[in-house]
């Protein structure tokens, strides 16, 4: 579904990816997880072009995925949908002005653009009457509900997440976790999430990519992770990332 | 939107020249913007529709330079002007020994002149009548007897070549006890006690005032200023009549006469028509409408003038100046000089402007469009008001959120709908308040529109510091500053309507 064949880029000089070759399946979900600045996001904005990549390819359905607005890759974008930390709303638009506005762009009927918000509504859990509400009105998890109902609107084949739940409050974040779960599940869509939290990289995803200076350290389940760690540095990530609750649990077991 | 069309259309019905059969040869005369100009533009307009022609008189413009440039390209056909000033600063460096000479220079230019209307305006000496008589002095020649004698000379007296330094020269003056001040001041210097001598014109109505005696130039150093008018070669076969009538009054205006008139104007107050049209009746026997409208008339024509300028110009500053802010937020090689062209246009003095675009305007004159009235005018506030507009919109679009650019470009949508559905809309609050900033200098700056004829309230501001009459000043002072503050308002309520909600500060955040 998308590729990368010996991708590299850097930003002034400093090598964010380096020669990186990776494939993510169609219909599943999957998570590059890594510390800051490992370039798993990088690799999400090479995926939907808004980066070149200074050699090497990124492919989708075949097709050379590239920066700038060329007609073909406009249209691509189109068929990604795109959800950043904060949601990325535009705050002169309510919630519904920014779910429809491609959708209106492109010559929807209203009755369609209705529809179709409707439906999104009710897969993400988002009150119909906050669609009025501009995206400084809302709380954070509901930015980040419309944000995403603004990715799906035109019901596109991938979805790209980059950090979308890292400026939530703890409650709002485990709640949004399930709710983008069961999404995932309904969709069946081929789903590429960007995070640095261990946990919600394997409640959200089927497969984790570990990411370290640019390069793929790992790849597997949370499982294979955790148990079978190819280098010291997997095994290093997952501990740094145990949290107190876990050691506790796993003393109290002990006893 | 449709509503701010229709306006556009309206203004452009506005400006068009009115067609029509035109039976009488229209007549343009100028002045300058001092009151002897005034009156004289206003004897030559009443003669003119007495002769036959359709007058307009285009008062109180900016210069010499102004009118003389305006003359030779059609936008005038007559004007008063003095030799002193042809030969001294128009065909300065020309030596135009006699009338003949002169008249041969003027008609290079396609240009002609009376004979001297009578009174020669040129500079004097002043004192008090009381304390010349006391010391006995009559001619410039007579100060040399009195060294202690404290002279106040205007700035302008002080550098000129004419001025101070030659006539001390010419004369040997002792005296040492010489200032420099300007020439409201040293009037009342002179009155209270501490002068003795001013400078002063031949003419100032200040010399009836004050009760002054000009001390006669025996030595003839002053070069004469005889008062002349001047039109264009064509308006002779144009119209004879009017031309036969100006050289009626070759000769029929004494000193006195032109103090008198220009006493009643600047002390007693009268209208400059009021007083042209007694002056042609005593002195020509003809009847002639003094044209003066009242204060709710001239306040309409006054509002109407400055309206139009000021919509004209910033209309096609905002349809100009939004887009090359755009362009400057959108291609980095141009930012720098798109910016810093429009902020080298603000520095431009705007008289200097006002001077510097008029001959650029001469060569449309075959398309319809003046040098002189509106079209400087309203090129001059179009320029002025690019600057707060451009550089707007260049921040408001440069300051867009790097993240929500992205955003629009990852959604999928074109350049050019990013652009409009995204950017400019987020950047609408900052480029209104640079189209209000722009719209509340143009309504003041478009008084100055008044220096090239273009009308507005900058004409009332002018004759009444001409005039030293504040009612006059208040007349187009209070106004402009009304428009401008209703100017203000509209705008608020253009930013209800046109920011979108959520960028509002009433907006909850």
């Amino acid at each position: 579904m998308l590729e990368l064949r010996g991708v590299s880029r850097s930003f002034d000089g400093k090598p964010a990816v380096a020669g990186l070759d990776l494939d993510i399946p169609a219909g599943r979900t999957t998570a590059l997880l890594g510390p800051s600045g490992c370039g798993k996001s990088t690799v999400l904005r090479l995926l939907i072009g808004l980066l070149e990549p200074d050699s090497g390819q990124v492919r989708f359905d075949g097709a050379a995925v590239r920066a700038g607005d060329a007609p073909e890759q406009i249209a691509q974008r189109r068929r990604m949908g795109y959800v950043i930390q904060d949601g990325g709303l535009f705050p002169h638009l309510d919630a519904r002005g920014n779910m429809a506005l491609l959708a209106r762009h492109l010559g929807w009927e209203a009755a369609r653009v209705e529809e179709r918000v409707a439906a999104l509504c009710e897969l993400t859990h988002f009150p119909v009457d906050g669609l009025e509400r501009f995206p400084g009105q809302l709380s954070g998890g509901q930015r980040q509900r419309v944000s995403l109902m603004r990715a799906l609107m035109l019901d596109p084949d991938v979805l790209l997440l980059d950090e979308p739940l890292g400026a939530l409050d703890p409650m709002i974040r485990s709640e949004l976790q399930e709710d983008l779960r069961r999404v995932f599940a309904a969709l069946g869509k081929t789903v590429v999430l960007v995070t640095h939290d261990i946990g919600e990289a394997g409640y959200l995803a089927e497969e984790i990519v570990l990411m370290r200076a640019g390069q793929i350290v790992q790849r597997g389940s949370l499982e294979a992770l955790v148990r079978r760690p190819e280098a010291p540095f997997v095994s290093e990530f997952v501990k740094a990332q145990r949290s107190p609750l876990e050691s506790l649990a796993a003393g109290e077991g002990e006893a | 939107m449709r509503r701010g069309l229709r306006f556009a259309v309206g203004l452009v019905f506005l400006v068009a020249p009115s067609a029509g059969a035109a039976e009488p040869e229209a007549v343009t005369v100028g002045s300058k913007k001092f009151t002897e100009s005034v009156i004289l533009g206003e004897v030559a307009a009443q003669l003119a529709e007495a002769a036959g022609a359709q007058a307009k008189h285009r008062r109180e413009l900016g210069g010499t330079r102004i009118l003389w440039n305006a003359l030779r390209g059609g936008e005038l056909d007559v004007y008063p002007e003095y030799t002193g000033t042809l030969r001294g600063e128009l065909f300065a460096g020309r030596e135009l020994a006699d009338a003949a000479a002169l008249d041969a220079a003027l008609a290079e230019e396609g240009i002609r002149a009376s004979r001297p209307l009578g009174f020669n305006n040129t500079y004097v000496l002043g004192m008090v009548e009381a304390r010349a008589e006391a010391l006995g002095v009559r001619t410039i020649s007579d100060l040399v007897r009195h060294p202690d004698l404290r002279f106040g000379f205007t700035d302008e007296f002080m550098k000129r070549g004419e001025g101070w330094p030659s006539l001390r020269r010419e004369y040997r003056l002792p005296q040492g006890n010489v200032r420099g001040l300007d020439h409201d001041i040293s009037y009342r210097g002179l009155d209270s006690g501490e002068l003795d001598v001013i400078d002063l014109y031949s003419t100032d109505a200040e010399i009836d005032y004050y009760g002054l005696r000009a001390l006669e130039d025996d030595r003839g150093h002053f070069p004469r200023y005889d008062a002349v008018f001047l039109w264009r070669a064509d308006l002779e076969a144009r119209a004879p009549a009017v031309v036969a009538a100006l050289r009626g009054l070759e000769g029929r205006i004494p000193e006195a006469g032109m103090v008198a008139m220009n006493a009643r104007a600047k002390i007693g107050g009268d209208a400059e028509g009021v007083i042209a049209s007694e002056f042609v009746a005593a002195t020509l026997g003809l009847t002639t409408d003094p044209h003066e409208a009242g204060l709710a008339e001239r306040l309409l024509t006054t509002t109407l003038e400055h309206l139009r300028l000021v919509a004209i110009s910033l209309l096609a500053a905002i349809l100009v100046a939004i887009p090359l802010g755009i362009l400057a937020a959108r291609h980095a090689a141009l930012a720098q000089p798109i910016l810093g062209t429009v902020g080298v246009i603000q520095t431009i003095p705007a008289l200097a402007l006002l001077v510097l675009l008029m001959p650029l305007l001469a060569p449309l004159r075959s398309f319809g469009i003046s040098s002189l009235g509106d079209p400087p005018a309203i090129l001059a506030l179009f320029l002025y008001s690019l600057l707060p507009i451009v550089r707007n919109t260049y921040a408001g679009l440069h300051d867009t959120s790097p993240s929500l650019r992205e955003s629009a470009a990852a959604l999928g949508l074109e350049p050019r709908a990013r652009l409009r559905l995204i950017e400019l809309p987020m950047a609408s609050r900052t480029i209104l308040a640079g189209v209000k900033t722009a719209a509340v200098i143009n309504v003041g700056f478009a008084t100055l529109g008044a220096l090239v004829g273009a009308g507005g309230y900058g004409q009332p501001i002018l004759s009444g510091i001409r005039l030293d009459d504040v009612g006059l000043i208040l007349e187009g002072a209070v106004p402009a500053a009304l428009l401008a503050l209703a100017v203000q308002g509209v705008f608020e309520l253009a930013e209800r309507r046109l920011v979108p909600l959520g960028l509002r500060h009433d907006a909850d955040h």
